[in-house]
């Protein structure tokens, strides 16, 4: 390795030559992104109609709207909400601002990587074991709220833990000093300067439960069910799951059909991802530390 | 002209977890109603013997404390002390100036606030009050509801004693609190402390000798972790008794 | 002098923080709890299947629940071979693309790029298969002339490029925890940016890409509705590498395509759960290995993961 060989090429003609080859490899990344969100608007738009969103699907579901699909996935996404949010919040505090450099501690990261790590079908089988059978909740709203929680989890604690502990230490030390506790602290300065990071955490993670298909396919998806729920014991249907099945379960489903429903989908859970981005870019202004 | 002992240190010493010893065996009486100065080099343990007088030290990775200190003769180091109130009792104000993420006025009655106080007049009555006391009323009265972190470094600092004086503590911790300021700035807070001393019980880690000089009724000189000499401040820089200390105070080392 | 409003502190106060102070706490060990919860209801629901379904009859080439053959072999064959081909795709890739917005985009292209990366993450993998099954299975039988386009290949491709998100921004994070001193260096010494970049910057971030590429394993081994709709959900074993180009079926299309069919309590249940703790104990150790290779850069890595 002490001796260069003479190189065949010129440093300049290689380093053209690789950064040629990662720009192509980063275009052949970013542009079926370009591709798929805009064949999908493409193909779907001529779908999109009032009818289309707030009517019932009749005619084997070949006909109508997808109120029922739209309406079941706001009542799944509000329902993680108020699993996730509590307990996420609460869990990063305690990482932020109470937890020790000890075992525990470690162990408690262990466990929100795993949690993270663990496939979304998986929380699927949990939730059909422990909720719609175990705890008897059937196949409802509560059971699917409950595992799309769980799975959000790890994604809120991780981003309000970040958002958390870029709150400067100093803003502490100073509450602390004149005589606050530490939940005082934690109330006054603290959480009101990390919430619009923590907010942010928390849309990205509701983002991704609205767009999940294989959590609520045995805890709450309904395959066809012309009514909206009435309450979180009942069954309902969801966008995610509706599309896999007009897709995959129905034949001679119209094409533009499918596409509407993909695209109705895909701007629900973009729309959380653009709004969590402004959220973000306007407080990061405003900040003065 | 010793008066009344307000706070009584009694072989404090002090460890951090990586091993290092940062105050070793102090023994040190801080008077009531005077300007009480810990000087010495940098890392002299003297920040450390500040932040241990209304146990901010809790805070970080301490791990073993010797001695005692006694206020008002009661050991605020023993476990289960109720250090919020202590706290209440013994304000600090820190070398950079560190305003809340509040208005000007809230950040005054953020402590008060702490203390469970809503009454709008009793608010207003201490945010008047200390920002005269803290000579910053002149400049601020009339954007109260500013954000704080809009003043000048100077401000700032002042702000914070004045959220300190709010409090109407016995005791005012200052670490290094002039270090950023203009030499106007730090005029005005010297003269605060001389003004407000009657009333209140001063002790500050000073950011220069000639401020410890200026500014000492009693002077501590600290050496690495030991306390060398003790005694009136006015004595102490005209005369001083250890050789070390004489070396200091001249500038031979810094 | 005692200030006018000493005493004061209420002990109504105290009692809501000690109550908050005790639900944070228990909120701070809820992930402990939940993950041995999750991996004792797996046990409890699939270690059934081991009484029900002989050894060897688990670990046999024929799966086929009506007539009870319960092989899980072409299962565990067909997630294998997803995931391995995803992840060697998507490494040198992501890799390539993190390099590209770390080291080589101007800064408008980089602003552009990253939310657009994020924008991938957050595509639902319903969505993408959607797409997979009807746009691009077509164009990969259509290309290669195979009689169907729903493949392994298929899902490959697919899984890698979904994989890409996570894959990118760890590998982000990589470059970024290489000093800058090292680059300075480098530079000093006549070195061209991309000499920097390849006997410097990836170098040292060596157990940062190892890292990289086992959350990528990870992300790609769970992925379920995209395989599920792309790779043809034939359980047959495969043998050679033509069986590449042929369908094949993962161990988490199978638990979403039968598990609403099954009998409570029925063997076929109890082994679809006994796949389940399959995948957990998988992921786990893949997630356990990848953290201890670099604790520190995890952070943003696991909030890419879920």
């Amino acid at each position: 390795m002490t001796r260069t060989k003479p190189p065949r090429l010129s440093r300049q003609t290689s380093q053209r030559i690789a950064f040629a080859l990662i720009t192509l490899a980063a275009i052949v990344v970013v542009a079926p992104i370009f591709f798929i969100v805009g064949y999908i608007v493409y193909q779907g738009i001529s779908a999109i109609s009032w009818e289309f969103l707030t009517a019932y699907p009749h005619n084997g579901m070949k006909e109508g709207g997808l109120l029922p699909a739209i309406v079941g996935t706001l009542w799944l996404t509000l329902g993680t909400a108020v699993v996730a949010v509590p307990i996420g919040i609460g869990a990063a505090i305690y990482l932020s601002e109470y937890a020790k450099d000890n075992a525990l501690t470690r162990a408690i990261r262990v466990a929100i990587i795993n949690l993270a790590g663990i496939p979304s079908v998986v929380y699927g089988l949990f939730g059909l074991g422990l909720f719609v059978i175990f705890l008897n909740f059937g196949t409802s709203i509560l059971a699917g709220s409950l595992t799309l929680g769980i799975m959000t989890l790890p994604v809120i604690i991780s981003t309000a833990e970040e958002a958390l502990r870029a709150v400067p230490q100093s803003f502490r030390l100073v509450s602390v000093s004149l005589g606050g506790t530490r939940w005082q602290t934690i109330r006054r300065v603290v959480l009101p300067q990390a919430l619009p990071g923590i907010i942010t955490g928390v849309i990205l993670g509701l983002e991704r439960a609205a767009g999940e298909t294989a959590p609520i396919l045995f805890t709450v998806a309904a395959f066809f069910l012309p009514r909206l729920p009435k309450s979180i014991f009942d069954q309902t249907m969801a966008l995610p799951y509706h599309l896999f099945v007009i897709s995959t379960q129905v034949p001679g489903m119209p094409i533009h059909i499918q596409y509407g429903t993909a695209l109705v989908l895909l701007i629900f859970v973009l729309s959380m991802n653009v709004l969590a981005t402004l959220i973000r870019n306007h407080y990061r202004k405003q900040r003065f530390w | 002209m010793a008066g009344d002992i307000k706070i009584h240190i009694q072989n404090f010493g002090l460890r951090y977890s990586d091993g290092t010893e940062s105050l070793h065996d102090i023994t040190l009486d801080i008077y009531a109603r005077q300007i009480n100065v810990l000087f010495g080099p940098a890392g002299g343990g003297k920040s450390t013997l500040l932040r241990a007088m209304n146990r901010l030290n809790d805070l970080t990775d301490v791990v073993e404390q010797t001695g005692h200190i006694l206020l008002d003769g009661e050991d605020i180091t023993r476990p289960g002390y109720d250090i919020v109130r202590l706290r209440r009792r013994v304000g600090i104000v820190f070398a950079r100036p560190v305003v809340l993420p509040m208005s000007i006025y809230r950040n005054i009655t953020y402590g008060l606030e702490l203390a469970g106080i809503r009454d709008k007049a009793t608010l207003d009555a201490a945010v008047t009050r200390s920002l005269q006391q803290s000579a910053l009323w002149e400049e601020v009265h009339d954007r109260l509801g500013d954000p704080a972190h809009a003043l000048s470094g100077g401000q700032q600092q002042r702000l914070c004693l004045a959220r300190v004086l709010a409090l109407q503590p016995e005791v005012i911790l200052l670490d290094e609190p002039t270090s950023g300021l203009d030499p106007i700035s730090t005029a005005k807070i010297e003269t605060t402390m001389q003004e407000l001393k009657s009333d209140y019980t001063f002790v500050i880690v000073p950011h220069s000798v000639q401020q410890a000089a200026r500014v000492a009724d009693w002077a501590s000189f600290f050496l690495q972790g030991e306390l060398i000499e003790h005694g009136v401040g006015r004595e102490m820089f005209l005369k001083p008794k250890h050789t070390r200390t004489e070396d200091y105070i001249t500038g031979r080392f810094g | 002098m005692t200030d006018q409003h000493e005493g004061q502190p209420k002990r109504s106060l105290s009692w809501v923080e000690f109550l908050i102070e005790r639900a944070i706490q228990v909120s701070g060990i809820s992930a402990i709890i939940l993950v041995v919860l999750i991996f004792l209801f797996l046990i409890k629901e699939g270690t059934p299947a081991f009484m029900e379904v002989p050894l060897s009859g688990l670990f046999a080439t024929r799966w086929y629940p009506i007539e009870g053959y319960y092989g899980l072999l072409p299962l565990i064959m067909g997630s294998l071979i997803v995931t391995i081909g995803a992840a060697v795709v998507s490494l040198p890739l992501g890799l390539a693309t993190a390099i590209f917005i770390a080291e080589i985009a101007p800064d408008w292209v980089r602003n552009i790029l990253k939310p657009f990366v994020e924008v991938l993450a957050g595509i639902p993998s319903v969505v993408i298969g959607f797409i997979g099954m009807l746009v691009f299975a077509p164009l990969i039988r259509v290309t290669l002339d195979i009689p169907t386009g729903l493949t392994a290949f298929t899902g490959v491709l697919l899984l890698a490029w979904m994989a890409l998100p996570t894959v990118v921004s760890v590998a982000e994070d990589v470059l970024d925890a290489v000093p800058k001193t090292y680059r300075d260096a480098g530079l000093a010494l006549g070195m061209t940016r991309w000499q920097v970049i390849w006997r410097i910057v990836l170098p040292a971030g060596r157990s940062g890409v190892l890292m990289a590429l086992m959350l990528g394993v990870g992300r790609a081994i769970g992925e379920t509705m995209t395989v599920m709709m792309v790779t043809g959900n034939a359980a047959r074993m495969p043998v050679g590498l033509r069986d590449f180009f042929m369908p094949v079926r993962t161990m988490t299309a199978t638990i979403a395509a039968e598990m609403g069919e099954v009998a409570h309590g029925s063997p076929h249940y109890h082994v679809l759960f006994a796949v389940g703790l399959t995948l957990f104990v998988i992921t786990f150790a893949v997630n356990i290995a990848a953290a201890s290779v670099v604790f520190r850069q995890v952070k943003r890595a696991e909030r890419m993961l879920a």
